[in-house]
C-alpha cells in the first residue's frame, strides 16, 4: 500500500490475519453458530412478530413487506458487529492481555503491519458471517439475484471501515471496559437509528441529517439496494462515503496505535 | 571482523526519565555478553532498542555490521528474542506456538515442524507438545519461549532474564542448554539478576544501574578488581573486632551484624582474627560477582 497518509505496509501483515485464521479455525463450529442461527432468530421475530403489525413499508416509492425492508440491514448490523468487535474487544485482549502484538514485535512484523493483519482479520470475519447469512437468506426467498451476491464485495468495504473504527477506539481506550463508550454512543444508536429498522424519513429533517454521516447508514442501503436489486441515485455516494471514512480511519488506526505501543 | 552487536552512546528517555544514558558495548561473534543491573536498571529498554522495539532518542546501533536504522527488517530475521514478560499465545498449542511463529519468519510449514519438534525435545517438552500453554508450569512457559526464539535459527540470541522465577531444575537444564548453543558458536546477549547465571554463562558483561554502565570486563576479572579473591565475613563482630581490623588497615563493609573484608588474600587476617577472638563468627569464601555487584550498585532496595 502506498497511500499518502498510510505508514508503509509490506505484505507481511498476512502472517498475522494467518495466525487469527488458524486460532478461528479451531472453534469455526462455535464460531458458524452465530451468523447460521441469528437470521433464524430475526426472521422468526420480524416475519412472524411483527410484520403482522406493520404491514408493508413504502421504500422509495414502493410497498415491501416489512422483512424484505429489515434482512438487509440485519446484514449490514452483522458486518459492522463482526468488524467492530474484532478489533475492539478481541484486540484489545491481544494486545493488552495476552500480549501477542509484543511478541510479533520480535519477529520481521513492524507495528503497522500487525495492525493491518488485524483489520483485515477483522473485515474477513464480516465478510464470513456475511456469507453464512445469504444461504439462510436465500432459503426463506428474502433475497433476489445475482445482485445479493454484491454484499459479499460490500461485506469487504464495511468491514475494513467497522474495523478500522474499532481499531481507532482500541487505540484510545484505557481499559477494556472503556469500550462501552463508544459501544453505547456510537455503535448502538447507529444500530438502531441508521435506516435499520425504519425509513429515515420518519425521523425529523435534523435527525435524518445526523444519519447521513453515520456509516451504517450507506452501508444499510448500499446492502439494501443489493438484496431488492432497486438502484438509486444515492447510491454511489454512499459508496464514496464509505470509501472515503476507511481511508481516514484505517490510517488513523494505524498511527494512533503506533503512538500507544512503541515507547 | 565486524562486532555483532555495536552499540554506540545509546540514550534513551521516556518524558524527563532517564532509562539509558551513554551505554556503550559491542559483542563479538561467538560471546556470550551479559547485561546485569537491579530492577530498572535499563536493561529491558536496552534490549528493545537493539530490535528495534523502542526508537533510540540517541545514539548508533549497528547489528551485523548494518545500521538498524535501515535494515531493521532483514536484521529481525537473523536474531531470536526472548521477552522478558512470557508473551506466548493462550489461544494455540505448545506445538501451534512455534508453528505460528515460524510463518512470522516465512519459515516453510516442513522446515518448521522438524526445528519445532527438535526444539521441544531440546527443551524437554516434547511430551506436551498438544497441552495448551496455561497447562505449563511457569518453567515450562519459560523453555518454551526460550524454544521459540531459536525457530528462525537466529546468529544472535536476545535473552531478557531467561530464568527469572525458575526452579533449580529448570533453571539448570535452561543453562545447559545455553551452554550447548554457545558451544555451537551461537552469539548470545543476555540480561539477568543472578551473578551465578552470569558469572557460568557469560564471556564479558556490563553491571548497569539508574542506566549508566558502571564496569564491563570478564566475570573473573571483575571480581579480582573490584572485591579480591577472597571474603571475608564476621557474623556479629563487637567493637573490639573492627577496632582490629581498622587498626590492621583492612577495608571491609560494615552491615552492622556483619563484617566484609575484601582482600586479594584474607588468609593470615583469618587465622589471626580466629586465634585472638575465639568467639568471632568467621567464615573465609572466595569472592563473587554478587559481591562485585552488591559493591557498586549498593545494598538498598530497588522497587
Ligand atoms: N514505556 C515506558 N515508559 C516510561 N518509563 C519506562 C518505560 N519503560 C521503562 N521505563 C522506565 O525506565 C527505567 C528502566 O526500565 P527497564 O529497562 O525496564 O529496567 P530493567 O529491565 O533493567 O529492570 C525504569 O525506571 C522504568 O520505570
Ligand atoms: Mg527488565
Amino acid at each position: 500500500m502506498k497511500l499518502p497518509l498510510f505508514p508503509p505496509v509490506s505484505g507481511r501483515f498476512v502472517r498475522v490475519w494467518q495466525r487469527n485464521l488458524t486460532v478461528y479455525k479451531k472453534s469455526w463450529k462455535v464460531s458458524f453458530i452465530p451468523p447460521l442461527l441469528e437470521p433464524l432468530l430475526y426472521i422468526a421475530a420480524f416475519g412472524l412478530g411483527l410484520s403482522g403489525l406493520i404491514g408493508d413499508v413504502s421504500y422509495q416509492g414502493k410497498a415491501i413487506s416489512y422483512v424484505d425492508f429489515v434482512v438487509p440491514a440485519l446484514l449490514a448490523t452483522t458486518i459492522m458487529y463482526n468488524g467492530f468487535f474484532e478489533t475492539s474487544y478481541n484486540s484489545f485482549v491481544r494486545m493488552y492481555y495476552q500480549k501477542t502484538f509484543d511478541a510479533m514485535m520480535a519477529t520481521p512484523l513492524t507495528m503497522p503491519e500487525i495492525i493491518t493483519g488485524e483489520i483485515v482479520w477483522a473485515a474477513t470475519k464480516s465478510v464470513l458471517s456475511a456469507a453464512l447469512m445469504l444461504p439462510v437468506l436465500s432459503a426463506f426467498g428474502l433475497l433476489s439475484y445475482p445482485a445479493s451476491l454484491l454484499t459479499l464485495p460490500l461485506s469487504i468495504l464495511g468491514g475494513l471501515a467497522f474495523g478500522a473504527t474499532g481499531m481507532f477506539f482500541t487505540s484510545i481506550v484505557r481499559g477494556i471496559e472503556t469500550f462501552n463508550l463508544p459501544v453505547f454512543l456510537f455503535i448502538t444508536p447507529m444500530f438502531l437509528f441508521s435506516g435499520t429498522f425504519f425509513p429515515l424519513d420518519q425521523l425529523p429533517a435534523w435527525a435524518q441529517g445526523v444519519a447521513l454521516f453515520l456509516p451504517l447508514t450507506h452501508l444499510v442501503l448500499l446492502a439494501r439496494a443489493a438484496t431488492l436489486g432497486l438502484w438509486s441515485a444515492i447510491l454511489p455516494f454512499s459508496l464514496l462515503y464509505l470509501a472515503v471514512y476507511t481511508l481516514v480511519f484505517f490510517p488513523l488506526a494505524l498511527t494512533k496505535m503506533e503512538k500507544r505501543l512503541i515507547k | 571482523m565486524d562486532a555483532v552487536i555495536a552499540a554506540k552512546n545509546l540514550n534513551k528517555m521516556f518524558g524527563n526519565l532517564t532509562a539509558v544514558a551513554d551505554v556503550s558495548f559491542s559483542v563479538a561473534a561467538g560471546e556470550c555478553f551479559g547485561l546485569l543491573g537491579p530492577n530498572g536498571a535499563g536493561k529491558t529498554t536496552t534490549i528493545r532498542m537493539l530490535y528495534g522495539f523502542s526508537p533510540l532518542t540517541s545514539g548508533t546501533l549497528e547489528l551485523f555490521g548494518k545500521s538498524i536504522a535501515e535494515n531493521l527488517c532483514d536484521i529481525k530475521f537473523r536474531i531470536g528474542i526472548c521477552q522478558q514478560d512470557n508473551s506466548l499465545d493462550p489461544d494455540l498449542t505448545v506445538l501451534e506456538n512455534l508453528m505460528v511463529f515460524s510463518r512470522y519468519f516465512d519459515l516453510p510449514r516442513q522446515t518448521a515442524a522438524d526445528r519445532a519438534l527438535k526444539l521441544l525435545a531440546f527443551f524437554g517438552l516434547e511430551h506436551r507438545a498438544a497441552a495448551k500453554t496455561s497447562e505449563l508450569s511457569g518453567g515450562m512457559q519459560r523453555r518454551l519461549v526460550v524454544a521459540r526464539s531459536l525457530i528462525n535459527q537466529p546468529d544472535l540470541l536476545i535473552l531478557d532474564e531467561p530464568t527469572t522465577g525458575l526452579d533449580p531444575q529448570s533453571r539448570q537444564q535452561v543453562w545447559t542448554r545455553l551452554e550447548e548453543l554457545k558451544r555451537s558458536g551461537l552469539t548470545i546477549l543476555l540480561t539477568t539478576h543472578y551473578m551465578d547465571e552470569a558469572a557460568r554463562l557469560c564471556d564479558r558483561l556490563v553491571i548497569m544501574d539508574h542506566g549508566k554502565v558502571l564496569v564491563e570486563g570478564k566475570p573473573a576479572d571483575l571480581v579480582r578488581r573490584h572485591v579480591g579473591r577472597e571474603v571475608l565475613e564476621i557474623t556479629r563482630p563487637d567493637q573490639s573486632v573492627r577496632d582490629f581490623l581498622a587498626q590492621r588497615g583492612h577495608e571491609f563493609e560494615d552491615l552492622g551484624h556483619r563484617l566484609l573484608v575484601y582482600d586479594q588474600s584474607c588468609n593470615g587476617l583469618f587465622a589471626d582474627l580466629a586465634e585472638q577472638f575465639r568467639d568471632a563468627d568467621c567464615l573465609l569464601r572466595m569472592g563473587t560477582l554478587e559481591d562485585v555487584f552488591l559493591r557498586l550498585t549498593g545494598r538498598a532496595l530497588r522497587e
